[in-house]
């Protein structure tokens, strides 16, 4: 006989749980068959989760001095909080109260009524069991430090660097280039509205530049992540410049008589040239240059020095004995904005990328529209003189392809309607785009599209087989033909032109894997950053204190990100305000005299919250960080790590609940005192 | 000890592409591999069968699967089979693959190799084309060690045709869309590889004896892109692209009062030359478009690098293949 008073409470959830189960079966059953188990009280209700309902439990609790409540209703990621908050206002310790999935778990996955509810008296017998030994515990609380560290500047990053700075918080902005501004400091135009990018962006990278809260951080990586939610130690490396940022006065006369020209693969998108030391673009944020020391005369040669020489400052601003820097600072909260890579349209060569000249990928053609780009804002060809006649622009290059990329990426139906638009302004060229489908959904978007269709741009639906310069009918010589079925006429067509623009797919980041890792985060098998949950929070993560913002959490135009980096700032700031947050004590711990030191778990654990004691060589786990998932505790080969809330006497208990319906069918015993460790 | 492979010739490499067989056996001591034939092998089918009846289609492929698996040919844990024509190498292939996908079409196979005293577990025979043995299992670096005579000089288009690169299952070996196997080892011989871009492209296969005006069309793309290059000759893997291009050449020009003189030649025809071996034991003379002008044009020497063309002042930047890829000269 247990000597707990449990309370079962069983929710019809409207229809969604009662068409397929019979709820009041099933409370019926509980408490005849269950009595001895300890269960004083079972109820059926409509909806247990309205105000009715938890008062129904509260009251209880009150008048039956239930010490213990099984709610059998959906899944307790929807539901767990409202039941558990219900008890505590009943003056139940909240975690003495288990809510079982007879939702998610039997009524949505069964058809057969009789068989589902016989499975849900199941469920509850276990939840009836497992509560049992459920321990009173109370939540652990942590101070947040009011500084937030924001990875990767461009706009999602930015953003949320103002909205927080802004709110009189301190904030470190890291960026791994010379200069904040990220992919969009490369545009000219934006959709739909086509304001200029720099114009729009600039202002607010004078604004983190300049900000008393910012400590900017450019040439910089985030090097490891020490803490947990609300004191995390950051250890960022400050690459050397090169240049004493404390003299520099930004002129660039060291640029100018630098005699070493490199192609800039980065904010030039290959199109154009920098020189060794330079800044990556006028308005760069902050001004002060940086040597690149690979392609340098004096690093690589040992002679040249003529941006030193030349340097007006006293003392000299160039600093050839600069090295690295490593800092370590504290804050709160992190967020995430590293933004995204482009496809390599190398990895389809029918497309001819770097193989035939006048095909180019779409940060390219941004650099040749952009008026301080290679060219000036001329559209032209490799040769940088001839004006294309006919512009082909191919949609979903390495996109929603099995071959490449599932996904959309989401920008390029807009980004390639912009860029009919800018020939049709600046050229009069005939254009052509190659399509699946046209998304053109957000505000303005699709009236975008029918003032490029009234440009006068073509619109080809199908996917294009090749881009050729094998001539074989009249008029095709000399040109790129863009062979493709044009599944509107149902024809194959072969489409001569002189410039081919490829809508290239966003990627995430090619080190993005090892970036989840350094911050305790997890990627999707694409690489994209997991948000908490897709819909109700996309800007949190599974571990507390790392929020996610922009293109790194999956492909995204500019007001999206700008939209997530406001998003990301808010629920720190709420953080920051609140001064300490409570954890859910649902953690792993170990046992010390059982643990070997094997080191088994300690790679394991996705948070970083296991570590070793090399003094005592035992394993210990860091109750902040740990986020009680639970991998731990069944790798350990010496059942040394048990589970708050998720003990083997607990899981025990509930398979032993799960199973006590068939024990007039078969024996069934209850487990054995060896199988469980004391 | 060299690799053992077993061998299904095909019923072209005793015909019409007996230079392609001659050669394939010529070069393999070289190569350090030994081909080992199925015994009592039968055709593949090629392409038609399998559009008219599909039982018999596939159970007379499966009977050479069931051979080669009984035979044990290659030792060791792996049984690979060569196929050195493409058609024969996707039926191969593809047979098994459908079988292990299809365990009632498996059996209904079975049920008809029972009459003949066979069986077929699928995957358990390896189908390759001899291209992917070579490039792949032989590599780059050994075939470029065996090179004597380099081909310098002899502009060449690599033709892969459309079926070699297309099973998307076990046996694809290169990029279905712009392959770059055969370039790199023509590349290695010493020749002048043109980016051919229209390298995977039907030759018309058998609309030759369907529609003619379809096959002629198709054909005169090829030889005149290959022309536009300036190519020597074309070099082949499949003897139905070599039966097309070469036999209907002639055709091709009579249609469209053309003049192309393309020899095409098999590749490891070429393997042989620049490995020293007598152009006798290759199968050179049975081709109709004759080959001896343009072998005669390999030059000791090779050939100057094409003086680059020097961009103007405006040009913008060439984006560069990725490393490992093949620059091309044109």
């Amino acid at each position: 006989m247990s000597p707990e008073r449990i309370g079962v409470y069983v929710c019809h959830c409207g229809s969604n749980i009662a068409a397929t189960v019979d709820v009041e079966e099933v409370a019926l059953w509980a408490s005849e068959e269950l009595g001895d188990r300890g269960v004083v009280v079972a109820r059926d209700y409509q909806f247990m989760c309205s105000s009715l309902g938890q008062e129904l439990i509260e009251a209880d609790i009150k008048e039956q001095g239930l010490t213990r409540v099984v709610v059998a209703a959906c899944s307790p990621h929807l539901h767990e909080r409202t039941f558990r908050t219900a008890c505590k206002r009943a003056g139940l310790n909240p975690f003495l109260c288990e809510l079982v999935s007879i939702r998610e778990q039997v009524s949505w996955v069964h058809t057969d009524r009789a068989a589902a509810t016989e499975k849900a008296m199941a469920v509850v017998s276990g939840g009836v069991e497992r509560v049992t030994l459920h321990q009173p515990l109370e939540p652990l609380h942590v101070p947040i430090h009011p500084a937030t560290l924001i990875v990767g500047g461009g706009i999602a990053g930015i953003q949320a660097a103002l909205e927080i700075a802004d709110s009189g918080y301190p904030v470190y902005l890291v960026e791994r280039e010379p200069s904040i501004g990220g992919h969009m400091a490369q545009f000219d135009k934006t959709f739909p509205t086509l304001d200029c990018s720099a114009c729009i962006l600039t202002p607010k990278m004078v604004d983190v530049g300049g900000h008393p809260n910012v400590t900017l951080l450019t040439w910089s990586e985030v090097e490891r992540v020490d803490g947990y939610v609300g004191s995390f130690t950051v250890t960022v490396r400050k690459k050397a410049r090169y240049v004493d940022e404390s003299v520099c006065t930004g002129c660039g006369i060291c640029t100018e008589k630098c005699p070493v020209r490199v192609l800039d693969n980065t904010y030039e998108a290959g199109l154009g040239y920098r020189k060794a030391v330079y800044r990556p673009f006028a308005q760069a944020v902050p001004k002060y240059p940086v040597i690149d020391r690979e392609n340098c005369t004096y690093f690589q040669r040992g002679k040249c020095k003529a941006c030193q020489l030349f340097c007006p400052t006293h003392p000299k601003a160039i600093d050839f004995e600069q090295k690295d820097e490593i800092l370590q600072f504290q804050v709160g909260n992190i967020i995430l904005a590293t933004g995204y890579d482009l496809f390599d349209c190398r990895r389809i060569p029918q497309y001819g990328y770097a193989r035939l000249a006048n095909v180019f990928t779409s940060l390219e053609f941004e650099r040749l529209c952009n008026a301080a780009g290679p060219t000036g804002g001329k559209i032209v060809l490799r040769d940088g003189v001839t004006e294309p006649a006919t512009v082909g622009i191919i949609h979903c290059v390495g996109s929603r392809d099995h071959n490449y990329n599932p996904y959309c990426s989401n920008i390029c139906c807009m980004q390639s309607l912009k860029f009919g638009h800018l020939v049709k302004e600046r050229t009069g060229a005939e254009v052509f785009n190659f399509y699946i489908d046209i998304r053109t959904a957000f505000k303005d978007y699709d009236e975008f599209y029918q003032r490029v269709l009234e440009d006068g741009v073509h619109f080809v639906r199908g996917r294009v087989a090749e881009v050729t310069d094998a001539a074989r009918l009249p008029g095709e010589e000399g040109k790129l033909i863009i062979q493709v079925e044009d599944t509107l006429l149902g024809k194959q067509r072969r489409i001569p032109v002189d410039m081919v623009v490829l809508s290239a797919a966003l990627q995430p980041r090619q080190d993005s894997t090892e970036v989840a890792y350094t911050f305790g985060i997890a990627c999707s098998a694409n690489g994209w950053f997991i948000e908490k949950h897709p819909k109700l929070d996309p800007v949190a993560t599974m571990t507390e204190g790392i929020f996610i913002a922009g293109a790194c959490q999956g492909p995204k135009d500019i007001p999206a990100s700008v939209a997530q980096g406001a998003a990301a700032a808010a629920r720190v700031l709420g953080r920051i305000h609140q001064k300490e947050l409570a954890l859910e004590p649902v953690r792993a711990s170990i046992i010390a005299e059982r643990c070997s030191g094997c080191r088994i778990c300690n790679n394991l654990c996705p948070f970083n919250a296991i570590s070793y004691d090399t003094a005592r060589m035992i394993t210990e786990i860091n109750p902040a960080l740990c986020q009680g998932c639970g991998t731990c505790v069944a790798a350990c080969p010496s059942g040394a790590i048990t589970g708050t809330q998720f003990s083997n006497e607990q899981v025990l208990a509930q398979l032993y609940g799960l199973l006590l319906l068939n024990v007039s069918s078969g024996p069934v015993q209850q487990p054995q005192p060896a199988l469980v460790p004391a | 000890m060299s690799a053992k492979y077993g061998y299904y010739p095909g019923c072209s490499l005793e015909r019409n592409a007996i230079a392609y067989h001659q050669s394939a056996v010529a070069v393999a001591p070289v190569l350090d591999i030994e081909f080992v034939e199925l015994d009592d092998w039968n055709c593949c089918g090629a392409t038609e069968y399998i559009a008219i009846d599909v039982l018999p289609a596939y159970a007379l492929v499966a009977r050479n699967l069931a051979i080669a698996s009984r035979q044990k040919l290659s030792g060791g844990n792996q049984n690979q089979v060569v196929a050195p024509c493409s058609a024969c190498f996707l039926n191969l292939s593809k047979v098994d693959k459908y079988m292990s996908d299809a365990p009632r079409l498996a059996a209904n196979v079975n049920t008809a190799l029972a009459a003949g005293g066979l069986s077929y577990k699928p995957g358990s025979v390896r189908v390759r084309h001899l291209l992917d043995i070579v490039v792949n299992d032989v590599g780059y670096d050994a075939i470029a060690a065996k090179v004597q005579k380099p081909l310098y000089g002899l502009r060449i288009a690599p033709y892969y045709g459309c079926l070699i690169v297309r099973p998307g299952f076990q046996g694809a070996f290169d990029d279905p869309e712009y392959p770059m196997s055969l370039d790199r080892l023509m590349g290695t011989l010493g020749t002048t590889v043109v980016d051919f871009p229209v390298k995977a492209h039907c030759c018309g296969g058998h609309m030759t004896q369907i529609s003619e005006q379809v096959a002629l069309e198709l054909i005169r793309q090829l030889l005149q892109n290959a022309a536009e290059y300036e190519a020597d000759a074309i070099v082949t893997l499949c003897p139905m692209c070599q039966l097309n291009l070469d036999g209907y050449q002639e055709a091709v020009n009579r249609h469209y009062g053309t003049k192309y003189h393309i020899p095409i030649l098999y590749f490891t025809q070429l393997m042989g030359l620049a490995f020293g071996l007598p152009a006798a034991t290759l199968g050179f003379g049975k081709e109709f478009v004759d080959a001896a002008a343009a072998l005669n044009k390999i030059g000791v020497q090779p050939p100057p690098k094409p003086k680059k063309e020097r961009a103007g002042k405006e040009a913008l930047p060439m984006p560069e293949m990725a490393a490992g890829g093949l620059s091309h000269e044109s």
